[in-house]
């Protein structure tokens, strides 16, 4: 009999308590093969021969491949050079890794693209905003988000755009001008860059707008509705005239062709006006898809499947070599405008996909509690909906992002320097032709493209955990 | 008592003109919306008009029959410089066909067995294949395409100093790695083991893939239809087991039978007829590969890059499918009796491909819009040929890219169409 069970036999314990022990037992430590790092490494590395294999498979691959590129990228690598010689083994002497100094040569035009030396404070002011902007709009926490996204949303691309074009757009004639073919006052002269035959039109014309709508809604709604959809008319003008105004005004700034851009400038120009543009067209496009109008639904539902449906290269040829022809003969477009029309309406569709999953993920009772109360279904949307629906969709609107930000890079097709462009084209640089130029330029841009995405990807995922906490009380 | 009216409206009133009325109103919106739409299509269509008469552009479809005049450096039907851009079209129709059918099957093997590995329990594995879905998804397919192209195969070897595929050249390094690092008593051996073997017959150089070519001699029609009528038969015979074994419960082996069925027919037509198929090896005669079938640069970097960005995400889809099924289900059938094989089988991938398959199409579709960007490399699809080199020799610009989306646009409407289909045959039965 073993001493373990003696007490449970002895005489003296009633038979009620006969198999329950009255001490507790002193705990022993596990076997050392179920716990900490033996166990650990048994179950995740060792456990089978398959496994002992595979790991060791692992191990090999990661030989074979991180040491090399530590080595070509860091130990082997040129860091100061002026021109190829820098980098040739055999001027050298030794194993030549990247060539660090090709990169650093290229680096403003890889940044800038063309854009004049001496303007280049512009785009820096413009990245630095953006920063400054985008920054405390991504962190939950800090307060003022409706200030921060209108300045970010609203006055950001107005001042990003005269920043970057030099603004003095030389506006010609507003609608009186464009509907009768001529110009009002013509010859009235320019003040500041501006055409004041322009203004004059815009005035008068926002007086007429302004007195149809006061009479249409009289008519149509009565008279109690009448100045408010006058005034809604009127601050929409005023709103339109203050971003023409700050578009139109020469603030002395040199022009600055679009063509001269390139690099990561136009990387990021055309994935911030995609995204920008396509967030309110997505929204009404997605509306306009649970509409109950068959006409608003079957024509947004055409829209959308259209440009979904076909390559992002394609809707580029479509606004480079297409929509001209179907313009009036008279407008031509700059080369970057058409491709930033292109990227917006073929990221418009996506965006209303993203926004329609919003939409359908807002319980049917939240649309029942809204018009319970009365709220007509303009209120509706504004204070119920869409505020619910647009957090939810917050994650899928980054990954939108992300996705336009690495198809900016399709511009290259259609002679536009973005930042892998730019690269091509420092690559046909005689002056840097090395072997290891190629693989040098390629970590670089690599790099770049894989931290804005990884960082924008792992910001959506954790955005991601945070709506699905708050979700879930 | 006076009366008393117990129902109906007092008499109706003029019905008003009222913007709160939602039937007026829809309509309004409706008809404006409409005159819109038709002046946009007219402005559209006068517009294009006045700029092609102007610009004295061609119009209509009749460019598609006259002489092409360029070469297509890969082509799947016979064509050459005198035919039409009809015949032009086909080919990079069928090129792109393809470039997306190949790279379907690649993404897709990539992709389960990187969805598969980061689930895996080994800390190694399951970091590689985080590290690989990473790094693919976050770099751009542009970028990726240009790579393979501009950085890794145009730096390759010329094809004197080819690169050689095959059991040969691997046992050769496994042998002269052991003599490497001091094990000569094991490398001496292994090296002489690959001497034995027969010299590789696939060549990767800076002039693309050389390959085997099987040569179709007479009879090879035999093999084909032998071929058929053994995937019609493991189909019945799959039909016939699982009607029998939901009636008497008896199994039966219709998979193997079926895949002996489809690798045996076929072998004995062959030997039938006397083994037409004969396949033709590359040999280097002077600088360049006689025989065999060369696959151009272009579109191995363009499969390749293809491939592996696709295919990280598909392991995204089908890690998420997998973990989609609850634990539960695994427990319940082990509980009854079925043994991990059939578990997975019967059990979890049934319930995970209804959350893989609609994710899946979609990067299938998308894997197919992004062959298009082989342009920016020069393989001859359907959007190099016709909407870069036909568009820039004829100008119709209207007619070319319309055609070319509605292609693509084409292959998304099937696509989705079967989508649907498979989607409600698979859907949730609810109570």
């Amino acid at each position: 009999m073993s001493d373990t069970t003696a007490p449970l036999t002895a005489p003296r314990v009633s038979p009620a308590q006969a198999y329950v022990s009255t001490t507790l037992r002193e705990q022993e430590p596990a076997p050392v093969a179920t716990r900490g790092p033996v166990l650990w490494v048994r179950r995740h590395l060792v456990g089978s021969v398959p496994q002992v294999l595979l790991t060791l498979f692992g191990i090999w691959l990661v030989y074979v491949t991180v040491p090399p590129l530590i080595k070509f990228f860091l130990i082997d690598a040129v860091w100061t050079g002026t021109n190829r010689e820098a980098c040739l083994p055999e001027k050298v002497g030794r194993e030549v890794g990247a060539c660090w100094p090709f990169v650093w040569a290229k680096l403003d035009q890889l940044i800038y693209g063309f854009y004049p030396a001496s303007e280049r404070w512009r785009v820096n002011v413009v990245y630095a905003l953006g920063a400054i902007l985008l920054l405390p709009l991504l962190i939950q926490q800090l307060p003022g988000k409706r200030l921060n996204a209108i300045l970010f949303f609203g006055v950001y691309p107005v001042v990003a755009f005269v920043l970057l074009t030099g603004g003095n757009l030389e506006m010609q004639r507003f609608l009186i001008g464009s509907f009768s073919g001529s110009d009002l006052f013509a010859g009235a002269g320019t003040v500041q860059g501006m055409r004041v035959s322009f203004w004059i039109d815009f005035v008068v014309s926002t007086a007429l707008v302004t007195a149809i709508a006061y009479l249409v809604s009289r008519i149509v709604a009565g008279p109690e509705a009448a100045p408010a959809a006058a005034k809604t008319t009127l601050s929409a003008f005023v709103l339109l005239g203050l971003v023409i105004f700050a578009m139109d005004i020469d603030v002395g700034l040199p022009q600055v062709e679009t063509r001269l851009w390139g690099g990561l400038l136009v990387t990021l120009v055309i994935a911030v006006t995609g995204i920008t543009v396509s967030l309110p067209f997505g929204i009404l496009l997605a509306l306009g898809r649970r509409s109950k109008l068959p006409l608003v639904k079957a024509l947004s539902i055409i829209f959308i499947e259209f440009w979904r449906g076909v390559p992002l290269i394609t809707v580029l040829f479509f606004a480079t070599y297409m929509l001209p022809l179907f313009l009036p003969g008279r407008l031509t477009i700059d080369g970057l405008l058409r491709a930033l029309v292109g990227v917006a309406l073929f990221a418009s569709a996506y965006m209303a996909e993203v926004v329609r999953g919003g939409l359908q993920a807002i319980p049917k009772g939240q649309y029942e509690g809204a018009m319970a109360v009365g709220l007509p279904s303009s209120l509706m949307l504004r204070l119920v909906v869409l505020p619910q629906a647009l957090k939810l969709v917050i994650p899928g609107i980054v990954n939108n992002f992300i996705g336009l930000f690495k198809d900016t890079t399709l511009v290259l097709i259609v002679s536009i320097f973005d930042l892998l462009g730019s690269m091509r084209a420092a690559f046909t640089d005689p002056n840097w032709a090395s072997p290891t130029t190629l693989f040098t330029g390629f970590g670089f841009a690599g790099i770049i493209y894989f931290v804005f995405c990884f960082g924008m990807s792992r910001y959506s995922m954790a955005l991601e955990k945070r709506l699905d906490r708050a979700q879930r009380h | 008592m006076s009366d008393v009216r117990l129902s109906g409206p007092p008499a109706a009133s003029r019905r008003r003109w009222s913007w709160t009325d939602p039937k007026l109103r829809s309509s309004v919106i409706q008809i404006v919306l409409a005159l819109i739409m038709v002046w946009l299509v007219w402005s559209f269509y006068a517009n294009a008009q006045a700029n092609l008469a102007r610009l004295g552009i061609a119009s209509g479809f009749g460019f598609l029959d006259n002489r092409a005049g360029f070469a297509i450096s890969q082509t799947l039907i016979p064509y050459n410089e005198s035919m039409s851009y009809g015949r032009a079209f086909v080919v990079g129709l069928l090129n792109t066909l393809l470039v997306a059918f190949l790279g379907v099957i690649l993404a897709t093997l990539i992709g389960f067995v990187m969805g598969v590995a980061r689930l895996s329990k080994n800390v190694v594995i399951k970091a590689l294949a985080s590290a690989y879905v990473e790094i693919t998804r976050n770099l751009p397919p542009l970028f990726q395409i240009m790579f393979w192209y501009l950085a890794v195969l145009s730096t390759l070897p010329g094809p004197r100093q080819s690169w050689g595929f095959g059991l040969q050249p691997l046992f050769n390094g496994i042998g002269s790695g052991l003599s490497g690092i001091g094990l000569g008593v094991l490398g001496a051996p292994i090296s002489n083991f690959a001497a034995s073997l027969s010299a590789p017959s696939v060549f990767v150089n800076n002039r693309g893939l050389v390959v085997p070519r099987p040569v179709f001699e007479d009879g090879s029609m035999a093999i084909l239809y032998a071929l058929i009528a053994a995937v019609v038969a493991s189909f019945v015979i799959g039909r016939w087991a699982k009607k029998r074994r939901e009636a008497t419960g008896k199994p039966f082996p219709a998979f193997w039978t079926g895949l002996a069925l489809i690798i045996a027919l076929p072998l004995a037509a062959s030997y039938a007829v006397g083994n037409p198929v004969t396949i033709e090896t590359p040999e280097l005669r002077g600088f360049n590969f006689v025989g065999g079938l060369r696959v151009i640069p272009e579109f191995v970097s363009l499969l390749l890059a293809l491939a592996i960005y696709t295919g990280g995400f598909i392991a995204e889809i089908v890690r998420s499918g997998i973990l989609a099924v609850s634990k539960g289900q695994s427990e319940a059938a082990h509980s009854l009796g079925l043994r991990n094989g059939p578990t997975l089988r019967l059990v979890i991938i049934p319930q995970a491909m209804r959350v893989i398959v609609p994710p899946l199409t979609s990067q299938y579709l998308n894997l197919t819009k992004n062959s298009s960007l082989g342009v920016a490399v020069g393989y001859p699809d359907l959007f190099a040929i016709f909407a870069g080199t036909t568009l820039n020799q004829t100008g119709q610009a209207i007619e070319i890219i319309a055609v070319t989306m509605a292609v693509y646009l084409t292959i998304s409407i099937i696509t989705s169409a079967i989508m649907g289909w498979y989607n409600k045959r698979v859907a949730l039965v609810e109570r």
